[in-house]
């Protein structure tokens, strides 16, 4: 390597380092002071917790006195729930858009893909109203409805691409040899899709899970909040408990690290596997 | 095992014709080869009769029954694709059985046909192995036994070899011809290589422009060609062509003649005074010498050397080139003026729409 070369690799790493902190940083910071005592957390934001300063205080007031366990399961339900869906519509979607052409299928894929566009958000009032019509404000099944359409377009719009990635001759060999058309989209196409319904996936569950607005305005009760919702209780107008409030934004981030970690490697293939042909 | 028909078989994308009156009949048994220049329609011909493309027009009958708006496992037929088309994430014996699964093959029978197959083509060892860590060779005989334990009534192939190399390709060739000859399939078969035409087919089938052009045995196409597309298409060099015109007929026979070729009489049956006709003749019917009802001269511009035969190019008096077979080591140099006569039953004659004029004492 030679001088020129060592020198723009280290300036690339050092951007990258930057990048890194910058993104890291906030989180690490609400990890690191929801483990110190409450003065501590003002006292010395930026330093870790030491002998004297660690506490489980913020963690054992939320795990006690709210239904932060409620808000934690109805995340789970409502991110998994959706994402399956997600995944599953999406995929059927994307298969019989690009596979069969029907009367309007070009029609139907633009007009799915509009909701890559239009932000979700603006039919808000929309929505609210929808929702309480048929019964369904206050509830879990309300925000998983929302969120499958919020997530539907952009992963039929992904798993388009890669479906027409996969060799034609492939189906057509499953249809000779008589496999029905279902199977030949279960058995065939959707294990060689693993690195797109990965990528789909995370890019599903991450503002789901996220996502404050829609549980704001569609849950009112206890026992339908989500975590980003049941967090903002420890949040008061005169005081906030920021113990509780650090402990139980730590908690939230972890489901999410975990399945991307689990997702990860089939992520980059999939964000690559498009690239380099 | 099961014979094919089909009648006024056509396709037409929007207003494009792909196929148009396609008429052929295949017996049981039979492997029959479909060739042509790309985009001639064969691919799409063979789709058609697996049922992966719909016709515009006309029928399709596998072993007597019509199977027009059957779906491919229906019509029990067999493709084994130029991509080899096998599951990438299903081993050998998965990609083998994953089909027999969905019609009703029973377990046992399913390993029974997975074992027979095997044992025919060899991939015994390679059963539990990954499509990705096979070689080309092994992919395509995977593919074959793909086909060969559905059982099929008719077997399909397109360009199975167009994507292995040189050497495999003609090991591979034999061994579908050793197939061909254990199962006693009916095979149709596509491919644009019409040296694979001539080896592997009982009949050739010569497509062009969505049509098809002559039907028959390998030798008869070469030795008749029925029109100047398969006396150009059949043979390798090409034939040389060569414009000519009938100056004058005489006590049956017709005095012939053309720019760059000696004047030939050829029997008059149905040629006329002032009728524009094509004189085709093989590189490999030509040989230098004087002697020869056809005679043909010129300067030698090129040789390729092929070792126990060298092909000259020519240029002719009227500038333009022929090609000439020679065999042996005494190849003409580059420059030298030499001439080629070929035997009255070598030359071809082609009337002025390019249909072939039998000639009265030729096969």
């Amino acid at each position: 390597m030679t001088i020129e070369q060592r020198a723009r690799s280290a300036g690339v790493h050092l951007v990258l380092l930057a990048y890194s902190a910058l993104a890291i940083g906030p989180i690490l910071l609400v990890v690191m002071n929801s483990f110190k005592a409450r003065s501590a957390i003002f006292g010395a934001p930026l330093s870790p917790p030491d002998a004297t300063t660690f506490s489980l205080i913020g963690y054992d007031k939320v795990l006690r006195s709210s239904n932060i366990l409620t808000y934690y399961s109805n995340s789970l339900i409502v991110t998994l729930v959706s994402m399956a869906l997600v995944l599953l519509f999406g995929a059927m979607a994307a298969w019989a858009l690009t596979e069969y052409r029907f009367r309007g299928s070009t029609l139907l894929g633009l007009f799915l893909s509009i909701g890559i566009m239009v932000p979700i958000r603006l039919g808000s009032v929309a929505i609210l109203n929808m929702l309480r019509t048929a019964g369904l404000n206050d509830t879990l099944t309300a925000l998983i409805l929302v969120y499958v359409a919020q997530g539907l377009p952009m992963s039929i719009f992904i798993l388009s691409e890669f479906i027409q990635q996969i060799p034609r001759d492939l189906r057509d060999a499953a249809r000779c040899d008589g496999v029905p058309e279902t199977r030949i989209f279960l058995e065939v196409i959707a294990p060689l899709l693993r690195p797109a319904i990965a990528t789909v996936a995370v890019f599903t569950i991450v503002p789901i899970w996220n996502d404050l607005w829609f549980p704001l305005i569609l849950t009112s009760s206890d026992k339908t909040h989500t975590v980003t919702l049941g967090v903002q209780q420890f949040l008061g107008q005169y005081i906030t408990d920021w113990n509780s409030v650090l402990a139980a934004l730590s908690m939230a981030i972890l489901p999410v690290v975990v399945i991307y970690v689990i997702l990860s490697r089939q992520l980059i293939a999939g964000l690559t596997s498009g690239a380099v042909k | 095992m099961a014979n094919l028909r089909i009648d006024h078989l056509s396709k037409r994308y929007g207003a494009a014709t792909v196929l148009s009156d396609i008429n052929l009949g295949i017996e049981t048994g039979e492997f029959v080869v479909l060739v042509g220049p790309s985009g001639c329609g064969k691919s799409t011909l063979l789709r058609m009769i697996a049922g992966l493309d719909g016709a515009s027009g006309g029928d399709i009958h596998i072993a007597g029954k019509l199977v027009n708006n059957l779906a491919p496992a229906e019509r029990g037929i067999a493709m084994v694709f130029q991509s080899y088309a096998l599951y990438p994430h299903m081993n050998v014996r998965k990609n083998m059985t994953f089909g027999l699964k969905f019609t009703g093959v029973a377990p046992a029978e399913r390993e029974k046909r997975v074992a027979e197959a095997a044992r025919m083509l060899r991939l015994e060892e390679l059963l539990e192995r990954y499509p990705r860590d096979l070689s080309g060779g092994q992919r395509q005989r995977v593919a074959i036994g793909r086909a060969i334990v559905r059982e099929p009534a008719v077997f399909l192939f397109d360009e199975p070899l167009s994507n292995l190399d040189a050497a495999l390709r003609v090991s591979t060739r034999v061994e579908i011809a050793n197939l061909h000859r254990l199962l006693k399939a009916t095979i149709v078969y596509v491919t644009h290589d019409q040296v694979e035409a001539m080896t592997l087919a009982d009949r050739i089938v010569v497509m062009n422009k969505g049509c098809i052009e002559q039907v028959g045995k390998p030798l008869d196409l070469y030795y008749a060609p029925a029109n100047l597309f398969v006396a150009g298409f059949i043979g390798s060099p090409a034939m040389n062509f060569f414009a000519a015109k009938v100056e004058s007929v005489a006590g049956g026979r017709a005095r012939v003649s053309g720019a760059g070729f000696r004047p030939l009489d050829l029997p008059a049956t149905s040629l006329n005074v002032g009728d524009t006709l094509t004189i085709g003749v093989r590189p490999e019917h030509l040989s230098r010498g004087t002697d020869g009802a056809f005679a043909v001269g010129g300067v030698v511009e090129l040789v390729e050397r092929l070792g126990e035969s060298s092909f000259a190019h020519i240029r002719r008096a009227d500038d333009k080139l022929f090609v000439a077979e020679v065999r042996g080591r005494d190849t003409p140099a580059p420059g030298e003026k030499t001439t080629f006569v070929a035997a009255a039953q070598d030359v071809h004659v082609f009337d002025a729409a390019g249909l072939r004029i039998q000639m009265p004492g030729k096969s």
